[in-house]
């Protein structure tokens, strides 16, 4: 590898040919602070935040460094009053036209502009006071709201929804001081095609982006005595739930996380991951009677709400190859309202079903036809894992100390299949466990790992003899990945039986109400790699690690549903899609 | 959320619609070709309402948005049609001091349209311009090719009405 030698603040330091100063300085340990720069999606040097003074023996002269490149010889200064003092008249400039609410702001104490702002001493933050735009505020979507008056139109939100996601439901609009980032034609993001993923929640600096919040409706509800609130927790809360309360990324925290939940009050606090390993029982078995039977292959997963939308507005003419199986969290609302309501002789509208989830668009998702199992819907209330660390703060419960406690029983067990469906390729591994030990005729040597679908690549294939059968398979996260995988479906040209798509790149673990984490992170460290060895290593450590071994779910078969897609099981773990449009008009 | 939508009732023909499917598929593959689709796109219908653009993002397979924002950043781009009878009224600094502000607002407020939109009837549309070069009757606008100077805005009802 070409290598190109420079100094950074007199320090010699050697990166290669094509790196910029950021990159450069990033491998020698210097930091640059950055504002509108996100990795490979967002590289348009427009907020002028990092820059510094780099001199090429033309004297030196102030440069973007996230989009500067280094030249042989190049002397850069990242922290001279000249420096210090250009960013400091930027963040005033920014903040001319800023709602400076910073007290209730839900990004307060994490906001990256609050950040800079303290970093760089802006003691005065009306120094450049003039007229300041009025936005109107966008609540129309299921999950989220947008308050313009708070965004500094880094375009960060604009490159996670067009080029991660490959929808562009949102953009730039107008020109200069009243230029605002919005839908076309003054659209509110729910009447757009917007799938509700959260990516662009997670991606801004600000808080102008933000989940909406059903966080005081579940304490009224935990304070009503008549009530039974009952809460589930996704299998990738536990993977990064304690970042916010600073533990490293990566380190699981499931114990202390129901021992979270029991403090504040929920009268059960059981695991969505019981309802992975039903999921596996419903889905193996869906996709074992379509090989068998001649249905609609390939077979593809509906556990990601982001997904299932997606499907609905882009391809719905492909809708008859979704699994009809709800997702856990849905499975989960159904069975705590019929055979949990039962066994415990509760009323189902009795009961409060809250889950914590990694996403927003379980938000929208509780709200759709045909997720009322009892005739009430499954789901009552979702929050974010955001919205779980906020109200933990909130309650006063020191998380870090915790002790760690275990899930109640009979909805808190599972195994590790159902702990895996956080990451991407997980869903597909716990499947392939399952539905090759029914095909090997239900040995207990069957095989446990498919290594071959692990790991953060956007598209992975794979193909497995299985007693005299191939079973070809596809994974893919990230929608515009998924949109790689539709296309080929849609024209004929995929020979897959059975695909797993999870919207968010990397899966649940990196989903759109996981803890933002800021770019500073975000554009040196793997976020996904690193959250998903949190779950593969509960996986690797859990007694039983196979959906259909789990003791609770056969109880559950044996006492409630009979067998996997029985008529009861039909009626209360699966449901049907709609056909959307991708504009209305 | 405030709709930025025309209020004119689209009336686009068969014919329209041909000839626009046509300069698509003559420019989809080629790269920065969304420009020259719009501005042509603009010679056939006179301006880019949703209907229009949707077509564009779809024969192009772009999202919307994309025109949308390209649409709103040049001021050449019309999202809504011009009136049979188009008025513009002179911002520029000595109409502006003299109170064309004021005239303005009274014609938007008479007609219940802002600058850059159209009567839903399509008699019509209002905008700003900068200077007609008759400072001296200050302060100025012009309805089609007429020039109406030393306003007031008491006097503009009486102006409309002459073209009812």
């Amino acid at each position: 590898m070409e290598t190109i030698n420079i100094t950074i603040n007199g320090m010699a330091v050697e990166a290669p040919k094509g790196s910029t100063i950021l990159q450069a300085a990033k491998s020698a340990g210097i930091d640059i602070p950055t504002l509108c720069y996100l990795k490979e999606i967002n590289e348009i040097g427009a907020c002028r935040i990092c820059m510094v003074e780099a001199d090429e023996g033309r004297g030196a002269r102030l440069v973007a460094s996230c989009v500067y490149p280094i030249t042989e010889g190049m002397k850069v200064y990242t922290n001279t009053p000249k420096v210090i003092d250009y960013r400091k008249k930027t963040l005033q400039l920014i903040l001319s036209d800023h709602d400076k609410k910073c007290l209730s702001c839900v990004r307060s104490g994490k906001c990256e502009l609050q950040k800079l702002c303290h970093d760089f001493g802006v003691d005065d933050e009306n120094k450049y006071a003039g007229v300041a735009n009025e936005f109107e505020i966008d609540c129309s979507a299921a999950h989220m709201v947008r308050d313009n008056n708070k965004c500094i139109n880094c375009r960060r939100c604009i490159a996670a929804c067009e080029k991660t996601q490959g929808i562009g439901v949102i953009g730039a609009n107008n020109r200069g001081f009243i230029t605002e980032i919005s839908s076309p034609f003054g659209m509110g993001l729910g009447e757009t095609a917007c799938v509700c993923c959260g990516q662009c929640i997670a991606v801004c600096p600000t808080g102008a982006i933000y989940e909406k919040s059903d966080v005081d409706k579940i304490m009224a509800a935990i304070a009503d005595p008549t009530k039974h609130v009952v809460v589930q927790t996704a299998p990738a809360v536990r993977a990064a739930l304690g970042e916010p309360f600073g533990i490293p990324m990566g380190t699981g925290v499931e114990g202390k996380m129901a021992a979270a939940l029991r403090r504040i009050g929920f009268e059960k606090v059981f695991d969505t991951d019981f309802a992975a390993d039903v999921t596996i029982m419903e889905e193996a078995t869906e996709l074992l009677g379509r090989v068998t039977n001649g249905g609609v292959l390939p077979m593809i997963t509906s556990c990601s709400p982001g997904w299932i939308k997606f499907c609905e507005h882009y391809y719905p003419d492909q809708l008859a190859h979704l699994s009809s199986c709800k997702s856990p969290q849905q499975m989960f609302g159904g069975i705590l309202k019929t055979y949990y309501a039962e066994k415990m002789g509760w009323d189902s509208k009795d009961i409060v079903s809250v889950s914590v989830m990694p996403c927003t668009a379980k938000k929208f998702e509780i709200g759709r036809d045909d997720m009322s199992a009892a005739g009430v819907p499954d789901l009552d209330y979702t929050m974010t894992t955001r919205e779980l660390a906020r109200l933990i703060e909130r309650c006063g419960i020191d998380f870090k100390n915790l002790p760690d406690e275990a899930f109640d029983d009979p909805m808190g067990e599972s195994t590790g299949a159902a702990v895996i469906f956080g990451a991407t390729g997980g869903v597909m591994e716990a499947a392939l466990r399952t539905a090759v030990w029914k095909l090997t005729g239900e040995t207990n040597d069957s095989p446990l790992e498919f290594k071959e679908v692990r790991g953060v690549e956007g598209i992975k294939e794979a193909t497995y003899e299985v007693a005299g059968l191939k079973v070809k398979v596809a994974v893919a996260s990230g929608l515009s990945n998924a949109r790689i995988i539709m296309d080929k479906i849609r024209a004929g040209e995929a020979d897959y039986t059975f695909v797993e798509i999870m919207a968010c790149p990397g899966g649940c673990v990196n989903g759109g109400g996981q803890p933002q984490v800021p770019a500073s992170v975000r554009n040196f460290t793997d976020i996904r790699a690193e959250r998903a060895k949190a779950l593969y290593n509960y996986d690797e450590n859990m007694p039983r690690r196979k959906s259909h071994e789990n003791e609770s779910v056969k109880k559950l078969y044996a006492e409630y549903f009979g067998e996997p897609n029985s008529h009861r099981a039909h009626e209360v773990l699966h449901t049907t899609y709609v056909e959307r449009k991708i504009h209305e008009i | 959320m405030s709709s930025k939508k025309t209020t004119v009732p689209f009336a686009g023909t068969k014919e329209q619609e041909e000839a626009l499917k046509k300069i698509i598929a003559e420019n989809k593959d080629q790269k920065g070709a969304l420009m020259p689709v719009m501005q042509k796109a603009q010679d056939i219908y006179g301006y880019l309402p949703i209907e229009v653009q949707t077509m564009i993002a779809d024969g192009m397979g772009i999202p919307l948005e994309k025109v949308y924002g390209v649409s709103t950043f040049y001021s050449q781009f019309a999202l809504n049609p011009k009136g049979k009878y188009q008025i513009s009224v002179c911002l520029g600094t000595a109409c502006y001091v003299k109170g064309s502000g004021d005239v303005y607002a009274k014609i938007e407020e008479i007609l219940g349209i802002k600058g850059g939109e159209c009567t839903p009837d399509g008699k019509f549309s209002l905008d700003a311009c900068r200077c007609v070069g008759a400072c001296g009757l200050a302060p100025v606008m012009m309805i089609n090719d007429e020039v109406y100077g030393r306003l007031k805005p008491d006097d503009v009802k009486g102006i409309l009405d002459q073209f009812n």
